[in-house]
């Protein structure tokens, strides 16, 4: 007969010396966990809760603006630097780290409208309500110290324009800059007068953006309602589309530059497609006042949004609602946001004169991670996303604490839709079956397109 | 599903060896796969489907890196007897198996004769490490298996019925005379469970911290032996049973659980061994010939039946969950086994008779290889230490002791309502009206508090209630006249037949 026992030597199975680690033996077969599914369940209940427990989003708040905040913009090459605009004229670069103010620019007569940074982060652009449009050389600033106080630096040059200015930003990789206001108008930075300007129809055009992966393509919006796309090849203006209402502020995906999300007065942003213009991709929907500013994070995967209602809202970027808000009681009217470039911080800017830094991901542990520790960060958050549709999980991973005033115009917002949807479809019911045809939400804020 | 052939070329090219390796692993690959995949050609909805191929994917590759893990990393190879030329598996004796295995394993071969104190009752801890014994006459002992060492021994000085280890083998439970305790390692008394009475059998849910206890009225309570608080009756979210078996013509004498959680075997007075699967509840086979008084299954799927000073193993060899003679053992004469019970990890059967217990050599039965983070052989008090505290964080709720623990997280199937009748519907409108009415109207004040007003609209709310019954109810009657009239015209009076154009005679 031929017979074979298990038999363990002890050897084999425990460590040589005590300084050695212990030794650990894996067998993943599903027969020795029997009830694997109802412990998975309860660690992402758990999982949940602690990121709920972790969840402090609210970093610091940078005071030295005397003035409601009305531009910031991000050097490409400094991550730790942001510049920001006020109402006042005011111009400062702050570090974020320590948050405080480095340098102080002399700035406009009126408010500061437009800041942007050119590409390899020398020059830094700024327009104003005073008609003139001033470029600093921003190459030669010191790191700031908590006691020292802050330069102030003299403009490199400043040209003056016919009309006020509304917006600036500056090509990726070129350089050209584009400003807007009466008409759009491209500029080179050694040139005084505008090398190019396009005009389509008579009103102003209040946002500029030029696409990161085209380097000639731009959107722009303008208060008649409309989002218009010029090629800087073209001598005409190339597409226009006209909407229900007026568009605040136009972000590309930096990772899909084809597509466009754009920030609306009626409480909800559209992606659209730039090569295909009659439909939007997705409708984000969930502020409850007009959007002002949007920002898309490095990642391409979702963007920051600042709203009238005094909310801050992360957006995934094909999903229709918000994953993340953030408010305070301070923090009034949101004009500008912007997405650090590591996709780790959020800026925003607002009316009761300071920048707020948050957390992009509000449970975030900051710092250097032991391998370990990130490891079971990706576990616990595998593991709740596994379980989140059970009612359970997805009660605590949902919940946020909103203001009392935007929980109530969120509540209102709700009625009144649904109002109004009954009514449709009674109406429906009560016609002859074909005759009211019900446009898809993507279509309806779109009165059309034009060439 | 997204997985790819492991062994490219056309079967014929494949030497047979090669294919019978591949559909080893195949059927490896099946289990760490743990069901069926979705079926996404039936979705429409593009995002979703994108979203599910990417994760169907992961759980191939996952399951894939888990069976050549298996095939290749796994440090223990299990055990096994085989019978050459006209022997029999089930004619070996122990002594036999004994003289052929190494020093170490045969030294788990060995009976140990208590007299005096009565029938031994025994549990395991999980990793198998430590066992607990418990003789009739109050004699109670903690054995470290590894060392045979006796951790912990002592008098109770009172009837004791069971004993079962709680999470490890710092804390235990003895069914005593009057009420359950449960003891220290050192064999302090913690706590006495003065709720639960005489209590005949005991059970502990590792997952769950649970102490069940049964007494001999049939009552089963459980114990949270975490928090202290008993949970409730029969099963913590319903005082009924969930299912009731019609097992044997008889009185059940001994039963059993498979691991797997699929398989039960029973064995009543007639003599009769069953096996049932217990995903249909029906019987898959039966032994005639054995009365059993304990039944055990061990971790590979064999079956241990103990019957006064004989014990029978049988095994399920061609995976069709056939059973047959694997092994037998008879004790000395006059000795009546009271329980058997596998040891988890090792190839050996123990069993508790009424002269003290004894433990043989059963190849096969044990689990080879263990996983540190389940059950540990080699634990260090550390290690135990911080797996008390993780299985703490990973309790279980009651809630979650069901028939079948996978059903959790997936989506419950689509039931296609049938239209209620009109008893229903009729009692659904009368329990909306009941809900209206109970609904408080305010009490204006300034002379708007009129009585024929506050009627008014109670009449308004109770119509508004009922109006959505009568629309359907309306919808109904106009779809029955609907077919009524298509028959109508096809059916006319008598009177008017007359009048109806015939098709020209030819």
């Amino acid at each position: 007969m031929k017979v074979k026992v298990i038999s363990r030597s002890t050897d084999e199975f425990t460590r040589e010396r005590s300084q050695d680690l212990q030794r650990v033996f894996r067998n993943f077969d599903p027969k020795l966990r029997p009830q694997e599914k109802a412990v998975e369940y309860v660690r992402a209940l758990n999982a949940a809760k602690l990121e709920k427990i972790f969840a402090r989003p609210f970093i610091g708040a940078m005071d030295g603006h005397i003035d409601a905040i009305s531009c910031m913009a991000k050097n490409p090459n400094f991550l730790k630097g942001i510049f920001s605009g006020s109402m006042d004229g005011d111009i400062r670069l702050w570090d974020i780290a320590s948050r405080k103010t480095v340098c102080q620019f002399p700035g406009h007569q009126g408010a500061v409208r437009g800041l942007t940074a050119s590409t390899d982060g020398s020059t830094l652009i700024s327009c104003g309500t005073d008609c003139t449009c001033c470029l600093i050389n921003v190459l030669s600033f010191p790191s700031c110290h908590a006691d020292c106080a802050c330069l102030h630096i003299q403009a490199n040059a400043v040209y003056v324009g016919k009309n006020a200015y509304w917006a600036v930003d500056h090509q990726w990789g070129g350089d050209l800059f584009a400003t807007t206001g009466a008409r759009v108008e491209i500029w080179n930075h050694n040139r005084s007068q505008p090398v190019n300007t396009f005009e389509w129809g008579t009103d102003t055009v209040i946002s500029v953006r030029f696409n990161p992966g085209e380097p000639n393509l731009l959107a722009t919006s303008a208060s008649d309602r409309s989002i218009a796309l010029y090629d800087l090849r073209m001598s005409t203006p190339a597409r226009k589309l006209i909407m229900q209402t007026r568009t605040n502020s136009i972000a590309w995906n930096p990772m899909e530059p084809l597509n466009f999300t754009a920030a609306n007065e009626d409480c909800s942003c559209y992606s659209y497609d730039a090569r295909k213009l009659d439909e939007a991709k997705c409708v984000h929907k969930d502020h409850v006042s007009a959007v002002m500013d949007i920002d898309y994070s490095p990642t391409g995967r979702e963007f920051v949004t600042g709203s009238y209602d005094r909310t801050v809202r992360i957006f995934p970027y094909n999903g229709g609602h918000s994953r993340e808000i953030y408010h305070t009681k301070r923090m009034q009217r949101v004009f500008c946001v912007k997405f650090s470039s590591d996709a780790s911080y959020i800026i925003s800017g607002s009316d009761d004169t300071n920048l707020r830094l948050w957390k992009a991901k509000a449970s975030e542990q900051m710092g250097v991670l032991l391998p370990r520790e990130q490891k079971k960060h990706e576990y616990q958050e595998a593991v709740k996303n596994r379980y989140k549709h059970l009612p359970e999980v997805k009660r605590i991973v949902r919940h946020r604490h909103l203001p009392r005033p935007i929980y109530k115009a969120k509540e209102l917002r709700r009625t009144v839709i649904d109002a109004e949807k009954k009514k449709e479809e009674r109406r429906k019911a009560h016609s002859t079956p074909g005759s009211i045809v019900t446009e898809s939400v993507r279509k309806r804020r779109i009165i059309r397109e034009v060439e | 599903m997204g997985l790819e052939e492991e062994t490219g070329g056309s079967a014929k090219d494949v030497p047979p060896t090669e294919q019978e390796l591949s559909a080893e692993f195949d059927t490896t690959l099946q289990k760490y796969l743990r069901g069926e995949g979705a079926d996404l050609e039936a979705l429409k909805d593009k995002k979703l489907k994108g979203q599910l191929t990417v994760r169907e994917k992961l759980y191939g590759n996952s399951a894939k890196a888990a069976a050549k893990f298996e095939k290749w990393l796994m440090p223990s190879e299990g055990g096994y007897l085989e019978a050459e030329g006209i022997e029999k598996t089930w004619r070996i004796k122990q002594d036999q198996i004994t003289r052929e295995v190494d020093i170490l394993s045969s030294r788990n071969q060995y009976d140990i004769v208590l007299k005096d104190l009565g029938p031994y009752t025994l549990d395991f801890t999980p990793s198998g490490r430590y066992m607990a014994t418990a003789g009739r006459k109050g004699h109670v002992a903690i054995v470290d298996m590894k060392s045979m060492e006796l951790i912990r021994e002592m008098q109770v000085k009172e009837t004791v019925r069971d004993i079962v280890f709680l999470h490890n083998e710092t804390f235990f439970a003895v069914a005593q005379k009057k009420y359950p305790y449960i003891y220290n390692r050192d064999g302090i008394e913690l706590h006495c469970l003065k709720e639960h009475g005489a209590v005949s059998r005991l059970q502990f849910l590792k997952n769950h911290f649970l102490l069940a206890t049964v007494n001999k009225f049939g009552q089963l309570r459980y114990q949270d032996v975490t928090t202290g608080g008993t949970v409730s009756m029969w099963k913590p979210t319903s005082a009924a049973p969930l299912v009731k078996m019609l097992c044997h013509h008889g009185p059940i004498s001994a039963l059993a659980f498979h691991p797997n959680g699929q398989l039960m075997a029973t064995c009543g007075r007639e003599k009769k061994i069953k096996i049932w699967d217990l995903r249909k509840f029906e019987v898959v086979q039966t032994i005639p010939g054995h009365h059993a008084k304990t039944l055990d299954f061990s971790q590979k799927g064999l079956l241990a039946a103990g019957t006064g000073s004989y014990a029978q193993v049988l095994g399920d060899f061609s995976g069709s969950q056939n059973y047959s003679r694997y092994m037998g053992h008879s004790i000395a004469k006059g000795y009546q086994i009271g329980k058997v019970s596998f040891r988890p990890y090792e190839d050996v059967l123990v069993m508790g008779h009424s002269m003290g217990w004894s433990s043989i050599l059963i190849p096969g039965s044990g689990e080879p290889n263990f996983d540190t983070w389940v059950a540990n052989p080699f634990e260090t008090s550390k290690q135990r230490r911080e797996k008390e505290i993780h299985t703490l964080l990973d309790k279980l709720p009651p809630e979650t002791i069901m028939l079948d623990p996978s059903k959790i997280g997936t989506v419950r199937p689509y039931k296609k309502r049938e239209k209620p009748t009109k008893e229903e519907m009729e009692a659904e409108k009368e329990a909306a009206v009941e809900a209206v009415k109970d609904i408080a109207l305010k009490k204006k004040t300034k002379g708007r508090n009129k009585t024929s007003k506050r009627v008014m609209k109670r009449k308004v709310l109770i119509d508004k209630a009922k109006k959505p019954f009568i629309e359907k109810e309306m919808q109904e009657a106009g779809k029955l006249a609907g077919k009524r009239k298509l028959g109508e015209e096809t059916e006319l009076p008598a009177s008017l037949k007359r009048f109806v154009r015939k098709k020209a005679a030819v």
